[in-house]
């Protein structure tokens, strides 16, 4: 689903030296997986997350989703390849001017949905993620769990192919984040949608992920396999973050 | 002189009901005319000064250097310099120099900076996250500007115009003594020229009584749209 190939970044630091954010990776992502990218801070891993749908422009590589490569795609087709690619965020980045059920409305409008399309839709995510009385709250009036939630439905609601999420749990306490990482589970079994799924917790990947890849210094230092609290890791690095967990 | 009783200083504003009415509708003229150039204008500038500035969707350094620039020259001008100076340019559109619609001239050409200032610093405020949400979403610019930007920045951008309506009711005084008319005209012309202080002290309680108005509404309005 997910081919990253040669994918190099790197930033300006304020120093005018330059930061390899990350440097030369590939990495492949199927269909129907969630997949962890895992690492400790400033490895890259959020980087990597936000070159997938080109928030962040690869300085050389391609990008391939659903046999697509992004990076060669006008500015008009980019944002049609955007919305099969749902994006969830650690601040969850809502609207605060609009209600629960218009901020899941956001992307459908901008796909062009007709309103009775987007009111069913709506309905219907809210319902998925457990929210189906909290459609007319702003919000400020929800719990940071209730917000992810919102977060999560508004990146379910065009029916994507993909979804990215970046520390979708690391603003909340243990119990809502494995309410969250279930709502994820769930999400993927149901619809087959793709998860890739950015965290710092070893537990995250544990509780969700088939497979994760151990970034450090902007390098996939292995593609670990998760089989329930099983994780098969040989580098150093993997079994440091395991045991941090 | 004869002597000032508040009797004969209420009949004396009574006779002169017609002219203060028409001074507050040249007044509201020189408003609205310079208002509305300030949104029409000064609205879509400091959009462009906002999603220019680096780090947003069309940093561009060069683009927001001049407009911040040609803004603040234009700001730089004391009011009643820049409505001299532009004499020319009201006698070119208006085809006079004296009225409330010739007055409004150099209003809008102070209001329209003044306010690209404030709608750039409102949308400041909106936490970069969400728009980049959007984007994340596919939005297009424009619907970023219009379902994103202006929407989150609502009850901001109406706390900005009522600033800016406050501030303009005071320039379109000063505008007004220059030939425009209007209720600072007024307050001039009987209260300090021919020695009517109760004129004087009428238009400045009525000139109180119309800021508190806009404040007040813009408050509630500001509050009611915000939801954060």
């Amino acid at each position: 689903m997910i081919h990253l190939q040669n994918i190099r970044k790197r930033f300006r630091r304020p120093d005018g030296g330059w930061f390899d954010a990350v440097c030369d990776t590939s990495l492949s992502i199927g269909a129907g997986e969630v997949f962890g990218l895992i690492g400790f801070s400033g490895a890259g891993k959020s980087t990597l997350l936000r070159l997938i749908n080109l928030l962040e422009r690869p300085d050389g590589g391609a990008v391939i989703v659903a046999g697509q490569d992004l990076t060669a795609l006008d500015a008009k087709a980019l944002r049609r390849a955007r919305q099969q690619l749902g994006m969830v965020f650690q601040q969850f980045n809502l609207m605060a001017n609009r209600t629960v059920a218009g901020n899941i409305a956001f992307p459908l409008e901008i796909a062009g949905w007709s309103a009775a399309d987007i009111a069913s839709r709506v309905a219907e995510c809210l319902e998925i993620v457990g929210l189906a009385d909290r459609a007319a709250h702003y919000p400020a009036q929800l719990s940071g769990g209730q917000k992810q939630r919102v977060g999560i439905a508004r990146a379910l609601a065009p029916r994507p192919k993909v979804i990215l999420a970046d520390e979708p749990t690391s603003a909340l306490d243990p119990k809502t984040t494995q309410s969250i990482l279930d709502c994820l589970k769930d999400i993927n079994q149901r619809f087959g949608v793709t998860v890739v799924i950015v965290t710092h917790e070893m537990h995250v990947v544990r509780s969700i992920c088939h497979r994760a890849a151990v970034l450090d210094a902007g390098s996939v230092v292995e593609v670990v396999e998760v089989n329930g609290a099983e994780v098969d890791a040989r580098s150093a690095l993997a079994r440091s973050l395991l045991e941090a967990a | 002189m004869e002597e000032l009783t508040f009797a004969a200083a209420l009949a004396d504003l009574a006779s002169m009901a017609p002219e203060i009415w028409q001074a507050c509708r040249e007044t509201a003229l020189m408003l609205a005319v310079g208002l509305a150039a300030a949104i029409a204008l000064g609205g879509p500038l400091g959009i462009v000064l906002y999603l220019s500035q680096p780090g947003q969707l069309f940093a561009n350094r060069w683009v927001n250097g001049l407009l911040g620039w040609t803004v603040n020259l234009v700001r730089s001008f004391p009011f009643i310099i820049l409505m001299v100076s532009l004499v020319p340019l009201t006698r070119l559109i208006v085809g006079s120099t004296i009225g409330p619609v010739a007055a409004a001239v150099p209003l809008s050409f102070a209001a329209i900076p003044y306010f690209a200032r404030l709608v750039e610093q409102t949308l400041r405020e909106i936490p970069r996250g969400v728009v980049e949400a959007a984007e994340a979403m596919g939005a297009s610019p424009m619907q970023i500007i219009v379902k994103v930007l202006l929407n989150e920045a609502r009850s901001g951008l109406i706390s900005s115009l009522t600033i800016l309506t406050i501030s303009f009711l005071s320039y379109s005084a000063v505008a007004g003594v220059v030939g425009g008319g209007g209720i600072g005209d007024l307050a001039i012309r009987y209260g300090y020229y021919r020695f009517q202080t109760d004129v004087m002290v009428a238009m400045v309680l009525l000139l109180v009584l119309i800021v508190q108005i806009i404040q007040f509404a813009g408050n509630r309005l500001a509050s009611r749209l915000d939801k954060r």
